[in-house]
């Protein structure tokens, strides 16, 4: 053999290639980090933004009027009837003396929301005898005004712009410099029900709509499902009607969720006449939705249950039921609740099947029952994002930080449980 | 009266039913001997007692329950005063609802007499069935479960007989899934086929133009009502398109970089972060993408001199995109992760990098699961509601220009069915056509999807 043959492997053009082999991996494993970091950089983006522009509405511009309750108002039987928005249009008359013409007059009393009435009709009902005083009321301001209060409008605009107008801009001043106008914490937005004023809608009857759907959902999706998981885990014999239902189930879990509500509203609406918009038949939408997400997790937890647990019931004489209901279950459970709460919490955030069976009316009332009309969270979010107001981006944002908060609980929830109950065999 | 509380009540009979039936097999086995020559345990008696009572009473009550309205229908339109006589369904349907919303109080405004005349009648003939059916519930309890605490003895094989009806309701809760299938099954294609009553398939299948709008005058200009569904079709895909060209190589390469490159303690912060993103309910994407990508998208167009329309395509499918990233990554984690180490090691063993044998072994190796997991991620993003309800358009353009607006099949479906409808319109029973065909359109895809992967997974186990 010649020496030629024998020469090293590392020639130039080994080198060379090597390298290039060598930066083509490099390349693609930072290819691959930056997928990662597009992801997770778009969650971050998304988060800062809803927290920014949310954070705000949680937080609330009052205004500080002197009203006097004059008896003149109060001739007729009923207090409820009284003239309240008088009251405070004569308050606000009597704070700017020199406001005077009646275009003048009315950007003035557009600083004080309508809902200032009912905080003074609150105040008469509930003790009558300061009629005939003076007192001083903090009543919640216009939604324009909040927004200036929290540089959500931009004075730098020309006046025909923008929603406050330059004179109101210096009786606002005028209030502040005195002391007259405060940032207090928001507590309509916890107690109201919804309201075409921003400054008075508030997420009380959606949480509740939320909460009775959630209940109606658990209570039936929770049994059905464990008891589907326990036949097809245990029981079910090798066949077709079986192999049917497993079939069923997977594609189930894949359907788009709009379908569901297309059901709900021709077969429980439709055909069996439960009322539109009410939790009783959203839950029922939902928890035909969640059932395969049910059935799935317990079937796993189930699974995961060693035989030999079966083999020691069976064997000192329980029966196949005794030995699932006694020894498998109990096992199993932690795991099938896991499940479950976070089909619960998909089923808190989903909304599309709901607008379906009507859950998108504007409900005022909080909801008493199941049976009475209400919306959920998350179709209050949606109804929120398409109101023109500018205060209404606020709320929406404020709403979803409250979904998103009841969200994380839950799946936290969830990881724990997982975490505590594991049971590694 | 009894009626809104025959539910607690038949539990507190079935409760009671269940201690007569344990108290009697205890009595009936002291005079053998003890529990013990029981062929069953005393529970098992009681439960037996109990069950057969309140089984069948339920089943009655749910059968009521679900036929009540249709039933108290029938019988006052059979019964209306003269006056209210009429023989189309449409007015009947109306009269129908003034009748119940006058029982229900739900209207102040004064009613028609004759209205009154007829809710009254109504409420009487609602107390009426709902007696008969009170009674019945009662009875057939009181008789079934009478028979079977009669029938204890200490040779007769309760827990056998339990046992089996705990199975049976077991196998039925099974078959809901079916039921649901089924349901929506029927539920589609019945609205559906009445719509093709009216419109032909093939104008609906393959026409140009959508405009659902009807013209309830025959002299109204303008509406004329189109269902030719290829435009809500195309804008579908093409967000659906856009979706995936965003989710596709972001989960993809993702996933690799997850399994392959990865530290341990990257993984553990980055996946359950990853996972978030699916977590986030649509509705909060959808806001996004209107409120800050939309206007984003636009005012980039502008600065670049292009018209994007404030409901472009580009944004709804990108934010969509985003959504499905996280499915993707975890469907093709898990397929990468079938792949047998052997023939990881082969590869590198003949010298191999990494990335080498990532895209000549195990991606090849790999692809049929992770086109299962797109074919998945694909029927989600076609029917994806809230994203694109909230941010694409309305208006049914045929383009393949992303910046312009184009809607979706199922932002069709909620603006024909969100409001007040009606039953017999076109314009409604299209959202079920739309729907028929998104559900037909999605199981097509799943079935092969799952059949793919499971496929895959028999090929390495």
């Amino acid at each position: 053999m010649s020496p030629s043959s024998h020469t090293s492997p590392f020639t130039p053009e080994f080198n060379k290639r090597l390298k290039r082999r060598y930066n083509a991996e490099r390349r693609f494993k930072w290819l691959g980090l930056l997928a990662i970091f597009f992801a997770l950089g778009f969650l971050a983006f998304l988060m800062t933004t809803i927290f920014l522009s949310g954070y705000t509405a949680f937080k609330q511009t009052f205004i500080e009027l002197e009203i006097t309750f004059e008896k003149s108002y109060f001739t007729g039987e009923d207090l409820k009837m009284a003239d309240y928005p008088a009251l405070v249009k004569a308050s606000l008359r009597q704070k700017f003396p020199d406001v005077t013409g009646r275009s003048d007059t009315r950007m003035l009393y557009s600083l004080v929301s309508k809902g200032a009435a009912f905080t003074l009709m609150g105040m008469v009902e509930k003790n009558p005898k300061i009629i005939g005083t003076t007192q001083k009321v903090w009543v919640p301001a216009k939604d324009d005004v909040d927004m200036l209060m929290k540089g959500k409008i931009d004075m730098d605009q020309p006046e025909s712009n923008r929603r406050i107008k330059d004179r109101q801009y210096t009786w606002i001043k005028t209030l502040e410099s005195a002391g007259q106008l405060r940032l207090s914490f928001n507590t309509t937005f916890f107690t109201s029900g919804d309201s075409r004023e921003p400054e008075l809608a508030g997420i009380r009857s959606a949480l509740k709509g939320s909460f009775y759907t959630l209940l109606i959902t658990l209570a039936l999706s929770f049994p059905m499902g464990v008891a589907a998981a326990i036949y097809l885990e245990e029981f079910a014999p090798a066949n077709r009607w079986t192999d049917l239902i497993e079939v069923n189930i997977n594609n189930l879990a894949a359907v788009p969720s709009i379908i569901f509500g297309l059901l709900g509203l021709a077969i429980f609406i439709n055909f069996w006449g439960i009322p539109r918009s009410t939790p009783l038949v959203g839950g029922f939408v939902l928890t035909l939705m969640t059932l395969p997400t049910i059935i799935i997790a317990a079937r796993a937890s189930l699974k995961s249950v060693p035989p030999s647990i079966r083999e020691a019931a069976l064997g000192v004489g329980a029966s196949k039921i005794q030995t699932v209901f006694h020894h498998v279950l109990p096992l199993a459970l932690p795991g099938m609740l896991t499940g479950t709460i976070i089909g619960m919490a998909q089923a808190l955030g989903e909304t599309a099947p709901l607008l379906m069976i009507g859950m998108v009316a504007f409900i005022v009332d909080i909801p008493g029952s199941f049976t009475d009309p209400a919306a959920a969270l998350p179709v209050q979010i949606y109804l929120w994002a398409d109101s023109p107001e500018r205060a209404f981006t606020e709320k929406t944002s404020a709403a979803i930080i409250i979904l998103l908060a009841f969200l994380i609980v839950m799946n936290a929830l969830a990881v724990f449980m997982r975490k505590k109950f594991e049971i590694k065999w | 009266m009894i009626y809104h509380y025959l539910f607690p009540l038949l539990i507190l009979l079935g409760m009671t039913s269940f201690m007569l039936g344990r108290w009697r097999a205890v009595k009936v086995a002291s005079n053998v001997g003890g529990i013990k020559h029981l062929h069953s345990l005393p529970n098992h008696y009681g439960m037996l007692t109990a069950v057969s009572g309140i089984l069948p009473a339920l089943l009655i009550y749910g059968v009521w329950l679900s036929v009540e309205t249709s039933v108290l229908d029938l019988r006052i339109s059979q019964d209306l005063p003269p006056t209210l006589m009429t023989d189309k369904p449409n007015e009947l349907s109306l009269i129908l609802n003034d009748i119940k919303n006058t029982v229900a109080r739900t209207v102040t405004v004064v009613q028609d007499e004759a209205v009154t005349e007829a809710a009254l009648r109504y409420v009487a003939i609602q107390e009426n069935y709902r007696g008969i059916i009170t009674a019945a519930i009662i009875l057939v309890f009181g008789l079934l479960s009478a028979l079977a605490y009669v029938a204890i003895r200490p040779s007769l094989r309760a827990r056998n007989h339990v046992e089996s009806i705990i199975r049976l309701v077991l196998m039925l809760c099974s078959g809901v899934a079916i039921l649901t299938t089924l349901g929506i099954v029927l539920s589609v294609l019945f609205e559906a086929i009445r719509f093709f009553q009216i419109i032909p398939l093939t104008d609906f299948l393959f026409g140009l133009s959508w405009s659902p709008q009807m013209a309830i005058r025959a002299d109204q200009a303008g509406s004329s009502g189109a269902f030719g569904a290829i435009p809500v079709f195309a804008g579908t895909f093409m967000i659906a398109a856009i979706a995936m060209m965003v989710a596709i190589p972001t989960g993809l390469l993702s996933a690799i970089y997850l399994s392959e490159f990865a530290n341990n303690t990257f993984r553990t912060f980055a996946k359950p972060l990853l996972e978030i993103l699916a977590g986030v309910p649509t509705v909060v994407y959808g806001f996004f993408a209107a409120l800050t990508v939309a206007p984003l998208i636009r005012d980039t167009g502008t600065f670049f001199h292009l018209s994007v329309a404030s409901e472009s395509a580009l944004a709804a499918g990108l934010v969509m995109g985003i959504m499905i990233i996280p499915f993707v990554s975890s469907l093709s984690d898990d397929v990468i992760h079938a792949v047998p180490h052997a023939l990881r090691d082969g590869s590198y063993a003949l010298g191999a990098t990494k990335f080498e044998t990532i895209s000549y072994v195990i991606f090849p190796a790999a692809l049929p699961g992770i086109v299962g997991g797109i074919l998945l991620a694909v029927s989600r993003a076609v029917g994806e509601t809230m994203i694109v309800v909230m941010a694409a358009g309305l208006a049914a353009n045929l383009t393949a220009n992303p910046f312009q607006a184009v809607t979706t099949v199922t932002v069709q479906i909620v603006t024909l069915l969100v409001g007040d409808q009606e039953f017999d319109s076109p314009k409604t029973l299209a959202a079920f056509a739309l729907g028929l065909v998104l559900f037909v359109f999605t199981l097509a895809l799943n079935v092969i999807a799952l059949r793919v992967v499971r496929k895959y997974r028999e090929q390495y186990e």
